[in-house]
């Protein structure tokens, strides 16, 4: 079973890191009192930019082009997560629905676009390469796990991680941004730009799952189809799951990783043969339900988020 | 910014003052009807935008859609077995919305109605009078039953509904992704089922015919009623009375003695049953089996439906429709003008984000009516 867990790992953790910086993504917009279910248009965004810039530098640049194509993947999905921010702060549109047609817009656009350019809607990249970091990898244990064949993309993200729980719980510009997700009219009071820290929030989290679509195209997936599989919308789920917490997010996105990686790969370990497909399959999904409904009482979701803020 | 908040409440008092209840009733639905018109030519002129943006004519553009979806009445036939499954999902949203909820849990639903109609297609065998309905009957009872799960969970532990929802659209998913290949498989193919056989599909010769040979189905007729019904239930019944109070307030309802809770499950029931339907008009009427691997986008455009409409039954027909001639219409302009078929979507998708920003197009239409004021 070890080597079955140390053998998936490196699958698990490619399909945790996109899924991880989309939530952190989240996180920072919820917190500022702003639903964002417009991540999955957003990581769409950022994969169909990175796909173009990448597609087109690759023959001349190689890995740099790789690294322009994240950066530039971050940019466009700040950009793009205006729409949102401008209908849902200025205009006081429903989030959700804003959220919505966020998604809808980025799906049809960008595969309008790539059929512009490439004929086929796909638009095909290199992938980077896998690499173990010395040293670290002969720690017994862990260092099967997590520092084997791994993307230089995933320490980006985790790097990530650890600036957001600073920036969040430990810096002014963090209290700002949770009070105005707790209770902008206190925030405002105190002198808080609520319109302001709303709009760094929305954009915080179109970069983040802009660079989380970038992510999935230059590791496992290598091709832009025109979706993410859904993966902004499981990003906001594991965001509840982790209770609007960095490292909350962390655990719920590697349960996610790590079980839907079983169940892909279960045909072919013997313990997990037996069971249909279906059941793991579904088996996050249920889980998600159910650990839902656990923290519901205790839910520790922003009280302000999704409610339009007027000043005065 | 306020003053520009009350404005069209002030206009509704004035026609109140003037002639009485009805005036304002008329003034508030001319008004959302012409906000919708507006988002609509918005996004068109958008699409017109992204049309020109990769070197292509918008006029003809347009012109091959139309043409598309209404030279001849095979297209027309075609246009409306499209709209039919997003009429089911845009009145499923828009009861929904009216209860204060918001059923992106639609595809989920549609895929369990539609495995259920596939299910009893290939298992019963029964003369069509009876067999049609049993089919409906069931993909109704399974949307429902699908639809409860988020409707308990937002009653009784306060889960939201859109989480929910997606969690179960895709354990819907997958479940269909097992059950078709493994109970009712097609001959060949391992990713969809078998033909529906003649006397379960909606789809019956001599409306076929009729329209030479379009994918027009009696889904179309069964969707209609269903929006005369729902019309009915939100605006003549205590029930909707009920329904619409816990979406205007819920606390208000509760207050005066409403159960809110009774009315959120039961709200999702009937979106789940609307869904269910659609999945029925889509999987054994517009088509002929059930593919797997494929979330029905439908089930998403109904919330677009819903909007465009103004969650109100008839808006959700003239929306469903106007979609329907978008969707089917985009095919031959492909083919005419090699401009990409998701401009359909496109331009859906911007209607949609123009909508949503209704107010936007409020405040400039009150500041069109103060310089005409001016103007006098």
């Amino acid at each position: 079973m070890w080597d079955v867990i140390t053998s998936i790992s490196p699958y698990a953790i490619a399909y945790t890191v996109p899924l991880l910086i989309t939530a952190l993504g989240g996180l920072y917009s919820e917190r500022s009192g702003v639903v964002n279910i417009g991540l999955d248009g957003m990581m769409i965004v950022g994969s169909f930019t990175g796909a173009i810039i990448i597609n087109a530098l690759q023959p001349t640049m190689h890995d740099t082009a790789i690294w322009i194509g994240l950066i530039a993947a971050t940019i466009v999905g700040a950009i793009f997560s205006l729409l949102h921010a401008f209908a849902s702060i200025n205009l006081k549109a429903n989030q959700v629905i804003s959220g919505t047609a966020i998604n809808m817009i980025a799906g049809a656009l960008t595969v309008f676009l790539a059929r512009n350019i490439t004929g086929s809607g796909n638009i095909r990249i290199n992938a980077q390469s896998r690499y173990s970091i010395p040293i670290l990898k002969d720690i017994p244990i862990i260092g099967d796990l997590f520092f084997k064949q791994t993307y230089a993309t995933t320490w980006l993200v985790v790097f990530v991680l650890i600036i957001s729980w600073f920036v969040i719980y430990k810096t002014s510009f963090g209290l700002r941004l949770r009070a105005c997700g707790e209770h902008p009219h206190a925030a405002d009071s105190a002198g808080i730009n609520v319109y302001r820290i709303r709009y760094i929030g929305v954009m915080l989290s179109g970069a983040c799952a802009g660079l989380g679509g970038a992510i999935i195209l230059v590791t496992y997936s290598g091709e832009f189809n025109g979706n993410v599989a859904g993966m902004g919308f499981l990003a906001l789920a594991a965001l509840i799951f982790g209770q609007w917490k960095p490292f909350g997010i962390l655990a719920s996105t590697l349960f996610f990783g790590f079980a839907s990686t079983i169940a892909n790969v279960s045909r072919v370990i013997p313990e997990l043969a037996e069971i249909p497909s279906v059941y793991l399959k579904i088996f996050p999904y249920i889980v998600t339900l159910i650990a839902l409904i656990l923290s519901a009482k205790s839910s520790q979701a922003p009280r302000a988020a999704g409610e339009p803020f007027s000043h005065g | 910014m306020s003053n520009l908040e009350n404005k069209p409440n002030n206009q509704e008092m004035e026609g109140l003052t003037e002639t009485g209840k009805i005036k304002k009733v008329r003034i508030k639905g001319n008004r959302n009807l012409v906000v919708s018109l507006l988002a609509i030519l918005f996004g068109l002129i958008a699409g017109a935008i992204y049309m020109l943006a990769i070197g292509k004519n918008p006029i003809t553009g347009y012109y091959f859609i139309l043409s598309g979806g209404l030279k001849n009445l095979e297209r027309i036939g075609n246009t409306l077995a499209t709209a039919t499954p997003l009429i089911f999902t845009g009145l499923s949203a828009a009861f929904a919305f009216r209860t204060g909820l918001f059923n992106i849990g639609a595809p989920g639903q549609m895929l369990m109605g539609g495995l259920c109609s596939t299910a009893l297609a290939l298992t019963l065998n029964l003369p069509q009078y009876l067999f049609l309905p049993v089919i409906l009957l069931g993909s109704m009872l399974s949307g429902a039953l699908w639809a409860i799960v988020p409707g308990f969970l937002k009653a009784k532990f306060n889960v939201h509904e859109v989480v929910s929802g997606i969690m179960l659209n895709w354990t819907a998913y997958w479940i269909v992704y097992y059950i078709i290949p493994t109970y009712f498989k097609a001959e060949y193919l391992e990713t969809e089922s078998a033909m529906i056989p003649a006397n379960a599909s909606l789809k019956v010769g001599w409306l076929s015919s009729l329209f030479q040979g379009s994918f027009i189905n009696l889904g179309l007729f069964v969707a209609i009623v269903a929006v005369v019904l729902i019309a009915f239930i939100l605006d003549k019944t205590v029930l909707g009375y009920e329904l619409k109070s816990v979406g205007y307030n819920r606390h208000a309802a509760e207050y005066a003695g409403i159960s809110v809770n009774k009315n959120i499950i039961l709200s999702m029931m009937i979106a789940g049953a609307l869904s269910g339907l659609a999945g029925a008009a889509f999987y054994v009427g517009y088509a002929s089996n059930m593919q797997i691997g494929v979330m029905p986008s439908q089930g998403f455009d109904g919330i677009a439906v819903s909007l465009l409409g103004n969650n109100t039954p008839y808006g959700v027909l003239g929306a469903a429709i106007f979609f329907g001639l978008l969707h089917s219409g985009k095919g031959f302009m492909n083919a005419m003008t090699k401009i990409p078929p998701e401009i359909a979507d496109t331009i859906i998708a911007t209607i949609i984000y123009f909508s949503a920003t209704s107010i936007f197009i409020e405040r400039m239409l009150d500041a069109l009516k103060r310089r005409k004021r001016g103007a006098k």
